[in-house]
């Protein structure tokens, strides 16, 4: 059977938002028997946007990913829910089911996702449904997809085994997995997210001018090359995809005419070297 | 549940489908185009075939549209100020302070009229000063230049004139080098999305942000095909104070000079294309004037100092080494100027620099050969291929006013529209107008001198001419009738829009607005008007025409939309045209306003007539499907903008300029007296060559606010940009129960309740003043206090701090006017002095501010 799973590309999501808006026009003062009960104006995030901003000025990227109710195969909803409150449809969606699951506020708190929400006035526990009532209509996607201005978001259908294959073929992850609860939300460059960089900039000392061209590489404490690049005409170079807490790391700068410059460094956050002076070396040729 | 029928609208962030089930609007989407709908543009570029999707986008605001109508804040009944009778004491000074009391539609429009007969019986109509706000709602017939100005101009009116402004310094100092005045001073676009995918190498954005700003009106349309150009190999250059959203999105290489300071960058770019030699001689020598008047300038023979690297460094911070290598790349790569979302515009404009900083622009370009393939000033949001031969109006050709002096009517839909259109004869240059940004000094101090009449695009002369207020032999101001609540969030040093609401000086404001925000509750009676979903109208996506003519090619398919009347007003409230018909009965002139007795359905059906569409679709089938896709000819011919100007041909584009009285040659050459770009301007060398603040040739003039202005930047060392917002459209999508507020990059919430808007400081910054992310600050000056929520960031640098303009709310803490404010209104702290004496235009981008952690609210 194909069943609707969501794909989330960091590296083409923006913050614009519309995700979040398009899923709040949905759901607010709207009741989708037997799925969901409408969403109160303010407070819920059925839809969540997370933002990484990282790097140090003016070395800095940012990034946003999409956090919303995953689907999870092991949804640890379902195994706190009494009276079958949550359960997993044929199509792998997690539904809330309302009218059980009034008064269980304790479904709130066993997503380690954060996704799920307490509505106060109906005293149910809410969540994304992959708009699955509109799904049922016949919509090819749920609100936050339509809305979607960048292609970031897609909701595919595809068995269990093309998923996997998609997993792998697409170099697709999941947001935490220690949390071990299978989503049915993957993510494409979540790097972007979760690792580091190092970045700098390269230039000449007695020239002032950018160092374009130079040959910078970084290795591990074994002496390992981890990467290789190039500075830009700016003498700028970045070192991605760095694991938190790693390190330490050598960097070792080498320009034909100028003296060699290594430094070794850890990576706690994504880290700007600022701008490196490269010493001429008298006689030194390439 | 009952049936839910999918029907169709438009919003000023894009058309959308809008559906209605028991008379409630449940979900609005954007339009999804079907296999009926006319085909998309294909552009064949680099061995590869672009064409965009099927489908319009939308801005965040319009999917926030439910939350606004079915909005808290909405007025839906009238209201009269409780200490406030128009027949005993009035209590104007305690405007913003009082409470209201609900009374009927009847007691309203007779105290309303009541008002506007006693004005004009002892003054006169020019006592009755009256202005909308803008972008407020979407739709040729309800917007402010159609039913607005047609009420107004049959009342008689002092009007307070909008600047320009979004255009600013392109207005008041760009246009000087080559006309465009019937762009406001930036240049034409068309067709300029092929070429960039068929030439360009590189991309300069320099203050543009168009995924924020979304060119105008045009929703995420152009996203795509800045992907394009990124995927095929396109650099991408951002210089912006702030890590812009554009810049985050696609990657690229950021500068971020000091604010106000990026004419010294500039300058240097083109020092260093002298010193190296690599600008375009040839282009220079024969389609431009002047330049050895202005190279003499930047190497230093003027005045001693060269422009070189080093020197723009200390004004700039800017490395001199990277602006060397920016000079050297743009110099070796066909490069677009995005100077600006629209070619045109960017925050760098709306600065004490921004004349300047326009003028450089220009001048850059035109050091490298403008118009030639893949070189151009190019904001990357217009310039799609489109079908324009295809009449159908934007809003600024004036609908159903038919206003040939304050809309664009005249340009050709008058003629098309209507028998007997409307004109205001007090609301002329010859009769008495104020401009927007001075409204408070002319009602309190009742005299003002300035120039430039509004939009003053008519020649490249009309922003010269000289004004005052009152004008001669006219009365001064008694009554206000402002339309919308938005200028305490959107003009500058707006305290004194508080305190000219607090005034004896004024006998009488009404506000006719649809949501209690901003300044509506300062008025003494208060008219409740509905949304535009609550009525009829017809539109076309991000079509403003006028101004920022064929802006539709902004959009990827041009969507005309029948804009169904959805739902009935809610509660009491009206459409604005029918608050004006039953005003304009107890005038006297509901026969006029109406053309005797018209509906906002007659006028939307003979707009619809006026337009092209009868020769494409039927009236009953436009009405069945909502919507209409313009088609483009198969075998349309692309005209490059400014092509035909680099090759030396008459102009080949369909630009509606310049006008054949300001030509030698009709069709030949640009605007300016001499036809070319001129370095020199021969505009400004008539008007007053020694206007030290707008001289003949571009100079580096430093901020009358920055950091050259000693004593002040002492004790405010922060310089704050505020740009046009991201999430909300000016105030509309702001406040008033939208979810808008709760986007986290757009407001924070804190414990007590409130949505605080947002400052922006660097790390640095931050931790000397012991603040937090997310703590609540104070923003201040001596012009007023505003407690903000921080966003500790890396996307500013040490010294700038970023906050947006254009909060709709207003919250002062204590005493209006004079009390610090937690709605947000960054402009309480902004300057209201013009951009130069002879430049009246605004500038909120250069302005001194100091930070400190707040001791009030819910830290």
């Amino acid at each position: 059977m194909k069943k609707p799973f969501m794909v989330m590309d960091v590296a083409l999501c923006q913050g614009c938002n519309n995700c979040f808006l398009a899923c709040k026009d949905e759901f607010f003062e709207n009741n989708f028997p037997p799925h969901s009960l409408a969403q109160p104006r303010h407070g819920h995030r059925w839809m969540n946007i997370l933002c990484k901003e990282r790097g140090k000025y003016p070395k800095v990227d940012v990034s946003y990913l999409t956090a919303h109710g995953m689907q999870c195969d092991n949804a640890p909803c379902i195994a706190k829910a009494s009276d079958g409150a949550v359960y997993k449809r044929d199509d792998g969606i997690v539904i809330i089911d309302p009218e059980k699951a009034r008064g269980q506020k304790d479904i709130v708190n066993s997503c380690p996702y954060e996704a799920i929400f307490w509505n106060e006035e109906k005293q149910v526990p809410q969540k994304c449904t992959f708009c699955a009532h509109l799904l049922e209509d016949g919509w090819k996607e749920p609100r936050c997809v339509q809305a979607c201005p960048t292609g970031a978001l897609t909701m595919v259908r595809a068995t269990d085994p093309e998923r996997e294959h998609m997993v792998v073929t697409e170099a697709l992850a999941v947001y935490c997995p220690e949390f071990k609860t299978a989503p049915r939300v993957h993510y494409k460059n979540l790097g972007r997210f979760t690792h580091h960089f190092i970045a700098g900039s390269l230039a000449f000392k007695d020239t002032d001018e950018c160092a374009t061209d130079a040959e910078i590489r970084l290795t591990d404490d074994s002496g390992q090359a981890v990467m290789e690049t190039r500075t830009d005409n700016y003498g700028d170079f970045i070192f991605d995809g760095l694991k938190k807490d790693s390190g330490p790391y050598r960097l070792e700068i080498r320009v034909p005419d100028y003296q060699d410059m290594a430094l070794t460094t850890k990576i706690t956050e994504s880290l700007n070297l600022g701008t490196l002076f490269l010493d001429r070396q008298e006689g030194k040729t390439a | 549940m009952g049936k839910i029928e999918k029907l169709t609208s438009g919003t000023t962030g894009g058309p959308v489908f809008v559906y209605v089930e028991d008379g409630r609007i449940i979900r609005i989407t954007p339009m999804e185009l079907d296999d009926t709908d006319a085909p998309s543009w294909e552009i064949k570029a680099r061995g590869k075939t672009f064409s965009p999707p099927r489908k319009t986008t939308l801005s965040p605001y319009s999917f926030a549209w439910r939350s606004m109508i079915y909005s808290p804040k909405r007025l839906l009944t009238p209201l009269k100020r409780v200490d406030f009778d128009p027949d005993g004491k009035r209590n104007c000074t305690k405007r913003g302070e009082s409470g209201y009391e609900p009374i009927s539609w009847d007691q309203a429009t007779d105290i309303v009229t009541a008002e506007i007969k006693r004005i004009k019986r002892e003054y006169g109509s020019s006592a009755i000063l009256s202005t909308p706000s803008s972008h407020h709602l979407w739709g040729n017939v309800g917007y402010r230049l159609s039913t607005y100005l047609r009420f107004m101009n049959l009342i008689g009116y002092t009007y307070a004139d909008h600047n320009p402004d979004s255009w600013e310094g392109w207005f008041w100092g760009g246009l000087h080098h080559w006309g465009f005045s019937h762009r406001l001073g930036i240049p034409e676009q068309y067709d300029l999305l092929e070429d960039a995918l068929q030439n360009t190498e590189m991309i300069v954005f320099w203050s543009a942000d168009p995924e924020a700003t979304n060119g105008v009106y045009a929703a995420f349309e152009s996203t795509c095909r800045r992907k394009w150009l990124k995927d095929l190999g396109v650099k991408m250059v951002f210089i912006d104070p702030f890590f812009n959203h554009t810049a985050a999105h696609i990657g690229g290489k950021w500068f971020a000079p000091r604010p106000d300071t990026g004419n010294a960058m500039a300058l240097a770019i083109a020092h260093t294309w002298i010193a190296e030699n690599t600008y375009d001689h040839e282009y220079v020598a024969t389609r431009t004037t002047g330049f050895d008047k202005f190279a003499d300038y930047v190497m230093g023979k003027e005045d001693g100092i060269a422009k070189t690297p080093d020197w723009a460094e200390k004004e700039c911070t800017i490395p001199a080494r990277e602006i060397r290598a920016l000079a050297r790349e743009w110099a070796g790569k066909k490069t677009m100027l995005a100077s600006g979302g629209m070619g045109g515009m960017g925050s760098a404009c709306r600065s004490a620099t921004g004349n300047e900083w326009a003028r450089l622009m220009i001048c850059l370009m035109a050091m490298q050969g403008i118009g030639k393939p893949g070189i151009n000033i190019w904001g990357t949001t217009q310039g799609a291929p489109a079908n324009t031969d295809f009449l159908f109006p934007g809003y600024t050709e004036g609908g159903i006013s038919g206003d040939v002096d304050n809309s664009a009517a005249g340009f050709r839909f008058v003629y098309k529209m209507h028998d007997r259109p409307t004109r205001s004869f007090v609301n002329q240059p010859m009769g008495q107008h104020i401009p927007r940004l001075k409204i408070p000094e002319c009602i309190l101090d009742g005299k003002l001198e300035w120039r430039g009449k509004g939009f003053a695009g008519s020649a490249m002369e009309a922003q010269f001419h000289k004004y005052k207020y009152p004008a001669d032999g006219y009365p001064e101001i008694q009554m206000y009738y402002r339309y919308g609540g938005s200028f305490i969030g959107t003009m500058g040093e707006t305290n004194r829009y508080v305190n000219a609401y607090r005034t004896d000086r004024l006998s009488f404001v009404v506000n006719q607005s649809i949501w209690n925000e901003g300044e509506v509750g300062f008025a003494d009676i208060i008219l409740p008007a509905c949304t535009n979903f609550e009525r009829w109208d017809i539109s076309e996506f991000a079509n403003c025409s006028g101004y920022i003519s064929d802006s539709y090619t902004q959009v990827n398919h041009r969507v005309i939309s029948l804009q169904k009347k959805c739902i009935e007003p809610l509660g009491e409230s009206k459409s604005d045209y029918d608050i004006f018909a039953e005003l304009s009965k107890k005038l006297g002139f509901y026969d006029v306003f109406t053309e005797g007795g018209k509906t906002d359905l007659d006028w939307t059906r003979q707009l619809f007539d006026a337009t092209d569409l009868p020769k494409h679709i039927s009236w009953e089938d436009f009405c069945k499907k909502g919507y209409f896709v313009v088609p483009i000819d198969k075998d349309r011919k692309s005209t490059p903008a400014l092509r035909w100007f680099a090759e030396d041909r008459h102009r080949d584009t369909p630009d509606w300029g310049p006008h054949p009285e300001c030509q030698e040659e009709f069709g030949k050459g640009l605007q300016t007296t001499s036809g070319l770009i001129e370095f020199e301007c021969s505009s400004l060398n008539r008007f007053d060559p020694d206007d030290p603040e707008r001289p003949p040739i571009p100079k580096y003039i430093h901020s009358w606010e920055g950091h050259h202005t000693k004593d002040l930047y002492d004790k405010y060392p922060l310089q704050l940009i505020s740009p046009h917002p991201r999430f909300s459209f000016h105030t509309m999508g702001d406040g008033k129960g939208s979810w808008v507020n709760e986007i986290e990059d757009h407001r924070i919430l804190k414990p007590d309740g409130h949505y605080y808007w947002i400052i922006r400081l660097n790390s640095r910054d931050a931790e000397k003043r012991g603040i937090l992310d997310q703590d609540l600050v104070e923003v201040f000056n001596d012009r007023g206090r505003v407690i903000c929520a921080a966003r500790v960031t890396e996307r500013v640098p040490p010294g700038t701090v970023h906050s947006y303009e254009s909060s709709a709310e207003y919250n002062p803490l204590g005493k209006p006017g004079e009390s610090a404010d937690r709605g947000g209104c960054i402009n309480l702290l902004t300057p209201s002095r013009y951009i130069t004496k002879n430049s009246c235009g605004m500038a909120p981008n250069s302005c001194l501010v100091q930070i400190e952690k707040s001791a009030k609210g819910a830290n």
